[in-house]
């Protein structure tokens, strides 16, 4: 077993020199959470949008489903697409389980409640303006929604960024339907408990400084594009 | 409107037995609506705009019921003036394009709306970048390229400086005179003087006088309004 400073060296180089093996687990963990994110964002910010302008009676329950849906364990979810997936479950002959598009499903069915929820706060503020005008427009139901999803773009840009976050950390759902096969579906998450068990500490902390890096700029972004939106409500109540 | 009642918790907000504004047969004209916060002012406006549904009565536009598709013939200005997050010009042009203008028409039309209201200078600067006394002009130069039939303006003016309410009661007054009817709401009595052909008084959700603006300030019928035209406080 390496001592910790010697990993943390070694691990240092394999980041410098962007080794072969480190590239090929960070491009795939980043083509699946960034797919799993933009399909989250596709079903989840449109049905946030609708959640923010509806008057319909089911509105809070739906609200309450979703908050639920956030504090999903992505084992569990893990286990459904699993069993959806396998040979015996209904979506069986599509033949997905143990790929990255299992691995998309898994993450998007994660981060999408996330979407909607966090869609939903921003724009339900949006609505509460501009609900008169637009009504007096007569802008229709999807007209509103579409308006909202643009006024709302920069609060909504950091809702997927905090999708990301969530998808790209995530480890439980991946490893159960993408089974952590080397070249195919071996993400930074999976490598990382796959190598610290094996004792190749360097790759793992390699993985993990990347890891690492991705959240704190993912944090970065939010960070700086919340005070960003912030900063343009207030002028926008201000003046 | 007519016998139109509004409760909201519990509490009368409006009880209006009937009232009518801009009757086609009579010039057009600037009707301001006066009295104490919580006496119905915003209430009847935004029932008059449809906004609002009454518990009782009706509300028609033109002798027809109220309908989406001729809602933006019913201009609405509100004291916090509602911008989109976009440039002057492109909050202009989907207005427009809202009411079925191609993007080349808005384009056209809204360039020139904001040359009539003197904020071509500010077109491609984004709207809550503005001043608020420029946003409020943006606002009603929407409104009033929409040639809505009638406008409603609540208290526009309350948080912009002299030089700006100038400008707007200028261009409500020449709104007015092209045969566009204004309701205006205002706390203000030197606006109501100015501006009013008719002046309308609520108190706890009634209309206690609505007359034109010499009788009403020369020979009101209702106590109420000779407390308000002398300056005491109507609570």
């Amino acid at each position: 077993m390496q001592s910790f400073s010697d990993s943390l060296r070694e691990a240092l180089t394999l980041v410098l020199e962007f080794d072969g093996a480190l590239r090929e687990i960070i491009v795939l963990s980043l083509q699946v959470s960034l797919s799993a994110v933009l399909i989250g964002a596709l079903i989840g910010m449109p049905l946030g949008a609708w959640l923010a302008v509806t008057k319909s009676r089911m509105r809070g329950v739906l609200i309450a489903l979703t908050s639920t849906l956030m504090g999903l364990p992505p084992v569990v979810v893990g286990l459904v697409v699993y069993l959806l997936l396998s040979n015996a479950g209904a979506l069986g002959p599509l033949q997905l389980l143990y790929t990255p598009t299992a691995m998309i499903i898994a993450q998007s069915i994660l981060v999408t409640p996330i979407l909607i929820a966090l869609t939903r706060e921003t724009l339900t503020g949006l609505n509460d303006e501009y609900e008169d005008q637009l009504s007096l427009l007569g802008v229709g139901t999807a007209g509103r929604l579409t308006t909202l999803l643009w006024e709302g773009r920069h609060g909504l840009l950091t809702a997927f960024l905090a999708g990301f976050g969530r998808a790209i950390a995530e480890v439980g759902a991946v490893i159960i339907v993408g089974g952590n096969i080397n070249h195919v579906t071996r993400v930074m998450t999976t490598a990382i408990a796959l190598e610290t068990s094996k004792g190749n500490l360097a790759l793992a902390l390699g993985l993990g400084i990347v890891l690492v890096g991705i959240a704190l700029i993912v944090n970065t972004l939010v960070l700086t594009l919340g005070a960003s939106v912030r900063a343009r409500s207030t002028a926008s109540s201000m003046s | 409107m007519h016998d139109l009642h509004l409760s909201r918790a519990g509490r009368e907000l409006l009880s209006v037995k009937e009232l009518q504004l801009g009757l086609p047969d009579m010039p057009a004209c600037c009707t301001v609506i006066v009295g104490p916060n919580g006496a119905g002012k915003s209430v009847l406006v935004r029932t008059l705009c449809n906004l609002l549904k009454p518990d009782n009565g009706c509300v028609e536009w033109a002798g027809q019921r109220p309908d989406k598709t001729r809602r933006h013939r019913v201009g609405l200005m509100l004291q916090k003036p509602v911008l989109l997050r976009r440039s002057a010009q492109a909050n202009l042009t989907y207005a427009l394009r809202q009411c079925g203008h191609t993007r080349r028409e808005s384009s056209r039309i809204s360039l020139i709306a904001l040359e009539q209201a003197g904020l071509t200078q500010i077109a491609r600067v984004q709207a809550h970048r503005l001043s608020g006394g420029e946003q409020q002009r943006l606002v009603l130069a929407r409104a009033l390229l929409l040639n809505p039939d009638i406008l409603f303006l609540d208290e526009p003016t309350a948080n912009v400086d002299a030089a700006s309410t100038l400008v707007i009661e200028q261009q409500l007054r020449t709104a007015v005179t092209a045969g566009l009817n204004v309701v205006l709401i205002s706390h203000d009595q030197g606006q109501v003087k100015r501006m009013a052909d008719r002046v309308l008084l609520m108190h706890q959700g009634r209309i206690l006088e609505h007359t034109n603006r010499q009788t009403f300030f020369n020979n009101p019928s209702h106590p109420l309004t000779q407390r308000w035209i002398n300056g005491e406080l109507l609570v």
